[in-house]
């Protein structure tokens, strides 16, 4: 008896495994609708610089290199080759030379070759005749000295020190290779790419479509016959499109924690995920000013602050408390827990705001003799509303301020002029990597160093963690740093962001992305099992 | 009859040139430009870059210069180039207006069909229970907003028969395109209509406690010839004018029915270029809009003439 139940178990356990592999054998054609937030403001990535763009438009390219687009965290493990079928640094870490593969088409037919790959460095190091008409990522390539090709297929990056980051900014969504004979005009308007979809239409507020490429240089990809995103802005709208099936999925980052509990009330088999996109809200205060020019006051206003309050309120609590960098488990470089906690202003709320009042006092402010500002932000819900908690939270060390929203148009310009006392500010990060973070945001000098931090002996240690090759050891210099940039105050981090993504138990292959929200697009091999 | 024709055609004239030069100061007296903006979106505050891409588009130029060059270039059927999908302004434009003039005829025939018979019969049934359901009902249609309604009506479609009735192709065929812009229509023309009925009915006691009226029962005109030959036609001046300028507003106005059912028409078209600050896209739309409404207006004082006699002999 016994035997016969084991034999009827494992014939069943043979068939369920059969069918669950029939189940998973990716199956061809089909149109996966998405939809989308907004009508972004090109398809060209590297003129642009939101995801509203590497979205619909991540399909159409490929990169030398490229986040393994099934592993949720980008780390340097998970860099996979795309375009360059492998790659080789020089003994002195100098030089980066990519083999690329060969018999790659461009969708106009176009064979692909190293030179495409120079153009794309040159355009964007601004030294190529052809010119973007914006190109906000030029500085994350100003370690590149020279591209040189060697043949139609041998590419090296040259560089003016060792920088292991680079490859990492090589493998994001940002960084598609475009083509030496496309001008940056079309690429804006009907790009074209080796990726393993073709530019169809763009509707501006209706649709963007993508068809399948035929002759895509992956053999058997991709499974879909095209991606068709339609451009929904209202977000209530969006959802019951979901809900009812227009549409397979929703926009990535777009759905926030209520959401997603109502999705689910409504079609329990959607299949939803939040994760953190490596966005911070953050505080910045003018240093050049009185009063705030002064660091104990800014001290006190750090001390002032609740992240969990912001957090509980802003996502219900789907975020995260961190520094700089996108904190553990899921981004790489964060500092642990403990570290944290040892910084002022991450610990007891109630003990450090005792602290922060002390600090007042001593600077001549209390309850009858508030300090008053205005706290300015662009006037976006996403920006006003930590902004109103914000506010909320500097009354408890008695500063009185006002919300000041600023005209989205106006509001980057304003904080370069230094006309503004506190704003409060988003930072999007398009890969998880301190070099980034740290010499876009906190350099002396650049551009997006909108509170004007700069401290030498810091960007020193930016240098030393930006060559160092041994990952530990890296790692230590990145804690120590974003320590440092939180007790100087630089630009206090509120929380980090997580939002989620939804698509239908049909659409097989989604792996969402847990430390960016920039470099998970390609979609070459999502099918469809309908 | 000539003159009062040609003097309003002039006066028509007029209105639009100063529409065109009030709409394209303020546009540049708004704060921002097309730079500021696309630079503002990638966080870059390059000085030297915006204003490069201001010469490009030629927006470092004059006012008065810009302000020539457009005119010059409308009366030349040629619109310019649209800043954000750099493609002419008139390909941009065009796809919308049939969108939207379906939309809102759509809703303007809702409007009429149910707001002049149900305020005739309103106001003809007067203090009667009809009476009191139909002015809740028109109260209600003033008061919900057009919004709420339609998403109150999506949210209605997807728990009910599992679709939505919002726009994400073009509809094929007259039927198709009837089913898919009813909804929306109704959700707008629920208000219009409410307005009409509101209207219609307040006309009609209006009219229905003149002399003539009052004459023409003693003479023992039946009810139905003097409710509607005699007593709507001149109720319907007011109406009329009302209907005109709906006509009017539904042409540009639609910004929430548009967003709400998701259909890519000249309203949305124009919010979106406002925010870009796209010139030649708002510049050129709330043109169009201005010339529609001009024209509605234009049409309405003819059809005043017809309507009521005197206008024609005193005029």
């Amino acid at each position: 008896m016994t035997a016969k139940l084991t034999a009827l178990t494992a014939a069943v356990a043979v068939i369920a495994g059969l069918s669950c592999a029939q189940a998973q054998t990716p199956k061809s054609g089909g149109i996966l609708h998405i939809y989308h937030r907004e009508t972004p403001p090109s398809l060209s990535i590297h003129e642009e610089a939101t995801f509203s763009v590497n979205v619909p438009a991540m399909p159409l390219y490929n990169n030398l290199v490229v986040y393994d687009q099934h592993k949720p965290q980008n780390s340097m493990g998970t860099i996979v080759p795309e375009l360059a079928d492998s790659w080789s640094v020089s003994s002195d870490n100098l030089a980066l030379t990519f083999k690329l593969h060969q018999g790659v088409k461009w969708h106009d037919g176009q064979p692909f070759t190293a030179k495409d790959v120079k153009c794309t460095f040159d355009m964007l190091q601004g030294k190529g005749e052809a010119k973007f008409r914006k190109n906000p990522r030029k500085d994350l390539f100003n370690n590149i000295s020279e591209v040189t090709t060697n043949g139609d297929y041998e590419v090296t990056l040259h560089l003016k020190r060792p920088q292991p980051s680079l490859i990492a900014m090589l493998a994001s969504g940002y960084t598609p290779i475009y083509s030496c004979h496309i001008s940056p005009a079309q690429m804006r308007t009907h790009p074209i790419g080796t990726g393993p979809f073709k530019f169809v239409e763009f509707k501006q507020n209706e649709s963007i479509k993508l068809a399948k490429n035929e002759n895509y240089w992956k053999k058997g990809l991709p499974y879909l016959d095209g991606i068709e995103f339609t451009i929904i802005s209202n977000r209530a709208t969006a959802v019951l499109a979901f809900v009812a099936g227009k549409v397979d999925m929703t926009f990535p980052t777009e759905m926030t924690k209520a959401l997603i509990a109502d999705i689910k009330k409504q079609d329990p088999t959607a299949i939803c995920e939040i994760a953190p996109i490596n966005v911070s809200t953050n505080l910045i205060v003018n240093r050049e000013n009185p009063p705030f020019n002064n660091i104990e006051l800014r001290k006190a206003m750090a001390l002032a602050l609740d992240r969990k309050a912001f957090i509980d309120i802003i996502f219900q609590g789907a975020g995260d408390a961190g520094g700089t960098l996108l904190p553990p488990p899921e981004g790489v470089w964060g500092m642990p827990p403990e570290m944290l906690k040892t910084i002022p202003g991450y610990g007891d709320v109630q003990k450090d705001r005792e602290q922060a009042r002390a600090i007042m006092t001593k600077l001549g402010y209390g309850p009858n003799n508030p300090l008053k500002i205005k706290v300015s932000t662009r006037n976006l819900a996403t920006y006003r509303d930590p902004a109103v908690v914000l506010i909320d939270q500097l009354k408890t060390i008695w500063i009185d301020a006002e919300l000041d929203p600023v005209e989205s148009s106006q509001w980057f310009a304003k904080v370069a002029r230094n006309d503004y006392s506190v704003g409060l500010n988003l930072t999007g990060n398009g890969i998880d990597d301190p070099d980034q973070a740290f010499y876009e945001n906190y350099a002396c000098g650049s551009e997006r160093n909108y509170t004007h931090y700069c401290n030498k002996d810091l960007e020193a240690l930016f240098d030393k963690q930006s060559v160092e090759t041994d990952l530990q050891k890296r790692k230590q210099l990145v804690w120590e740093i974003d320590k440092k940039l939180q007790e100087d105050v630089a630009r206090p981090i509120l929380m980090h962001a997580r939002s989620g993504l939804c698509w239908k138990p049909y659409v097989k292959n989604m792996t969402v992305m847990n430390n960016s929200a920039y470099n998970g697009y390609r979609y070459e091999d999502l099918w469809i099992d309908k | 009859m000539g003159t009062y024709l040609i003097r309003r055609f002039f006066l028509m004239l007029l209105t639009l040139f100063g529409i065109s030069v009030l709409i394209f100061t303020m546009l540049r007296l708004v704060p921002g430009n097309i730079a500021d903006i696309v630079f503002n979106a990638a966080g870059m505050i390059d000085v030297a870059e915006k204003a490069k891409l201001e010469k490009e588009l030629g927006l470092d130029r004059p006012i008065p210069v810009q302000y020539a060059e457009w005119v010059n270039g409308l009366a030349h059927g040629d619109l310019g180039y649209s800043y954000v999908s750099e493609k002419p302004a008139i390909q941009e434009i065009l796809p919308r207006i049939p969108i939207t003039a379906k939309l809102a005829g759509l809703a303007l025939a809702f409007a009429v069909i149910f707001g002049v018979p149900l305020g005739v019969l309103s106001a003809v049934k007067q203090n009667t229970r009809l009476d009191y359901i139909l002015r809740v009902i028109s109260l209600s249609g003033l008061s919900l907003p057009s919004f709420w309604l339609g998403l109150l009506i999506l949210m209605a479609f997807v728990a009910f028969f599992g679709t939505i009735p919002i726009y994400t192709d073009p509809p094929k065929g007259f039927w198709n395109t009837l089913l898919l812009f009813s909804i929306p229509a109704a959700a707008v023309g629920f208000r219009s209509s409410a307005l009409v009925m509101r209207l219609t009915r307040s006309s009609m006691l209006e009219v229905l406690r003149q002399d003539y009226i009052r004459t023409a029962r003693a003479k023992g005109a039946p009810n139905q010839t003097v409710n509607y030959k005699h007593a709507l036609r001149n109720a319907m001046l007011p109406v009329v004018t009302v209907i005109g300028i709906e006509a009017a507003f539904l042409m540009g106005g639609l910004i929430v029915t548009e967003t709400v059912f998701n259909i890519p028409g000249v309203a949305r078209f124009l919010v979106e270029a406002i925010r870009w600050r796209d010139y030649p896209i708002v510049q050129n739309l709330v043109m169009f809009i201005a010339v529609v409404a001009v024209s509605i207006n234009f049409l309405i004082d003819l059809l005043y003439a017809v309507l009521d006699p005197r206008i024609r002999y005193a005029s």
